[in-house]
């Protein structure tokens, strides 16, 4: 079985002994992702989980490796199929599960719901909701940056479906026409809802579209974290010491369907199955046991402890309060007022 | 008092802004050293450079957005759409964009930012450059909205709108950019959500904004020669809006005209009339006039644009038809 997109060969990244503990935090973020997203699929079909609701399940390398790149101070922009990059930025499963939940004690205090967590302390810059809307905001962010001479970046996330809309153009131009410290990062899952990519656009190598803006542009294996790891870190040096947007694409798939709604039926099992062969977190297990890096038994309390953190932030969710119908009014202008 | 254009009102307001708050910052298409397609910008380029008064490409989509993006990370981003026409691209990053994200984000970020631009007709500018789009972003929660008709409240409430710390659209109008007033210099701050009566009157009260209170004065003053004394009511903010002002003035007067120079339907003066049917129906000597736009793309010979625009003419009319005479 072909894979429709080609996959890059890139030079696989060294180990090194000393990084034992930052790969046994991304795997450890990558398993909390998988297992998180899994237990939201449940908590949606039994109806605590409401609304559209769209899983990274599959796409844990580029999530995992795309926000290790990044330093506390930048910020991450995204789409609303983001509940994976708001965990691998630091924010709490229980208030993101809580959100999910429409809990007070969610991240936007029930307000937002699976496509809009947001977390200003961790610069998580929020999730959005039409597809493209939000590059333009990172652009914005971009320029507040400049305009005060910051060393902070911005990354912007969104899916290869959002290319084919004007924002993403105007917001590519603006970048580069301007010089923003920008890292584009596409999450290229194969399908904008059941359209296969060569279905929508024109021109299927995503990453080619960077060229239209003289931008610097790289395709990577979105299922490989440390390769996008590698590639979002060069990305983001760019932005930071050069002043220079960049456009990454990371070849990734979602194992499940667009949102929970999706059964999934415009794929072949056989595609599927070529994909989970690929899965990120169990390649990059096998890489880490090959490579003495990690133990069977260090990998069972990993997996141990994503296992009690997620049922930690489903009891939490469960146990939270919900919002007080008095406070419907509250928060739709700053500073009160109607 | 200094009497100032309309247009020259403005500048001053985003001058003076631009020296009190390093975080204000102009952007838009050509206010750099074309001074903006209408002048509003002029001489600002010079003194502020062009890190502070940005010019774009012809983008609203995107520079609308940026715009939101630089305000939720604390900048005060000032945007000249160059006529609202144009603005309709950019209304995804408005409304969906600009307008929710407080509320929609449990009130941890705030947009605070003002997007200026002209709207109106009466230049033969056609149908895709004539029109008044006010009520699309007054249907809004999340926005606020300000349609001034003087140059003070134009200097005032721009001021004022830059200091608000959420998204404020600003409404001009093309053929108020050369009309005339006194001006209070320096620090004239107007608060947003409230009417101003222009002209007191006893025996009707005219509501109107923007360019459309120009017209209501000058009814009221021809009515006046007929002896019959109307109120004029400067809404001056569609959202939020001072409903209580008017509802007083209509009390008092018995009668109400409202007036707006887009389409009536589903507008400003449908929200006024069923604001007074509610609040004040048994004050009513007469029903609820109401005088808009032909609900028509804007043509544009002379006279059929004329024809189509509300008139002093139209203003009078409806008035008389709340006194029994046509």
């Amino acid at each position: 079985m072909e894979l429709k997109a080609r996959v890059p060969t890139h030079r696989e990244v060294a180990f090194r002994p000393e990084d034992r503990e930052e790969l046994h935090r991304l795997y450890h973020q990558m398993l909390l992702i998988r297992r998180f997203e899994e237990r939201v699929a449940e908590m949606y079909t039994r109806a605590r989980v409401g609304g559209y609701t769209h899983l990274n399940i599959g796409e844990e390398a580029t999530v995992v490796g795309s926000a290790a790149a990044l330093e506390p101070t930048d910020y991450l922009i995204n789409s609303y199929r983001e509940h994976g990059h708001v965990l691998a930025r630091g924010t709490d499963p229980g208030r993101v599960m809580a959100e999910l939940f429409g809990k007070e004690t969610g991240v936007v205090r029930g307000r937002g719901g699976s496509m809009h967590l947001f977390d200003l302390e961790r610069r998580f810059l929020g999730g959005y909701a039409i597809v493209g809307s939000h590059l333009p905001l990172a652009v914005g962010v971009a320029l507040a940056i400049d305009y005060r001479n910051g060393r902070e970046v911005v990354m912007c996330a969104f899916g290869e479906g959002a290319t084919n809309i004007g924002a993403f153009h105007e917001s590519m131009n603006l970048a580069k026409l301007w010089r923003l410290p920008i890292v584009f990062l596409c999450t290229n899952n194969q399908y904008a809802m059941g359209a296969a990519v060569h279905q929508d656009s024109a021109v299927v190598e995503i990453y080619r579209k960077a060229c239209a803006y003289d931008m610097r542009a790289q395709r990577v294996d979105g299922m490989d974290v440390l390769g996008v790891r590698e590639a979002c870190r060069e990305a983001v040096r760019i932005a930071r010491d050069e002043r220079q947007p960049s456009f990454i694409e990371a070849l990734s798939y979602r194992f499940r369907g667009h949102s929970m709604a999706d059964p999934a039926r415009y794929r072949t099992q056989e595609e599927v199955q070529a994909w989970v062969a690929r899965d990120p977190v169990v390649t990059f297990r096998r890489r880490l046991e090959e490579a003495d890096l990690i133990a069977a038994e260090e990998a069972e309390l990993l997996a141990d402890r994503v296992e009690r953190e997620v049922n930690a932030a489903i009891d939490f969710a469960e146990r939270s309060p919900d919002p007080d119908p008095v406070d419907l009014f509250a928060d739709v202008y700053a500073g009160g007022g109607d | 008092m200094p009497v100032l254009t309309y247009r020259e009102a403005l500048n001053q307001a985003l001058r003076e802004e631009l020296e009190r708050d390093p975080n204000v910052l102009l952007i838009g298409e050509d206010i750099g050293a074309f001074e903006g397609a209408y002048k509003v910008t002029a001489g600002l380029l010079s003194t502020f450079g062009p890190k502070r008064v940005r010019d774009t490409p012809i983008a609203e989509e995107g520079f609308v957005g940026a715009g939101v993006g630089a305000a939720m990370v604390g900048l005060r981003p000032v945007i000249e759409i160059m006529t609202i026409n144009f603005i309709l691209v950019a209304m995804d990053q408005i409304v969906n964009n600009a307008a929710k994200m407080h509320h929609m984000f449990g009130g941890a970020v705030s947009v605070p930012l003002v997007i200026r631009a002209p709207g109106g007709g009466g230049h033969q500018l056609a149908a895709q450059h004539s029109q008044s789009l006010e009520v699309w972003f007054a249907h809004v929660p999340g926005l606020k909205v300000l349609a001034p008709a003087t140059p003070a409240d134009a200097k005032g409430l721009l001021k004022t709108a830059i200091r608000d710390d959420n998204p404020v659209m600003f409404i001009e109008n093309l053929a108020l950019y050369n009309t005339r007033g006194e001006v209070p210099a320096g620090e004239h701050l107007v608060p947003i959500g409230r009417a101003d009566v222009k002209r007191a009157g006893r025996d009707v009260t005219i509501v109107a904004h923007s360019r459309m209170t120009l017209l209501a004065l000058e009814a009221a003053e021809r009515l006046a020669r007929d002896g019959i004394s109307a109120e004029v009511v400067d809404l001056r903010s569609l959202r939020p809006l001072d409903r209580a002002t008017v509802v007083a003035s209509v009390r008092r007067t018995n009668r109400a005209v409202l007036v707006e120079e887009g389409w009536p339907t589903f507008g400003v003066t449908a929200e006024l009339a069923a604001t007074i049917s509610s609040e004040a129906f048994d004050d009513l000597d007469a029903p609820v006039e109401r005088v808009g736009g032909a609900e028509v793309p804007m043509p544009y010979a002379k006279v059929l644009e004329r024809r189509a625009m509300p008139s002093v003419d139209d203003i009078v009319r409806a008035v008389y038809r709340t006194r029994g005479r046509a």
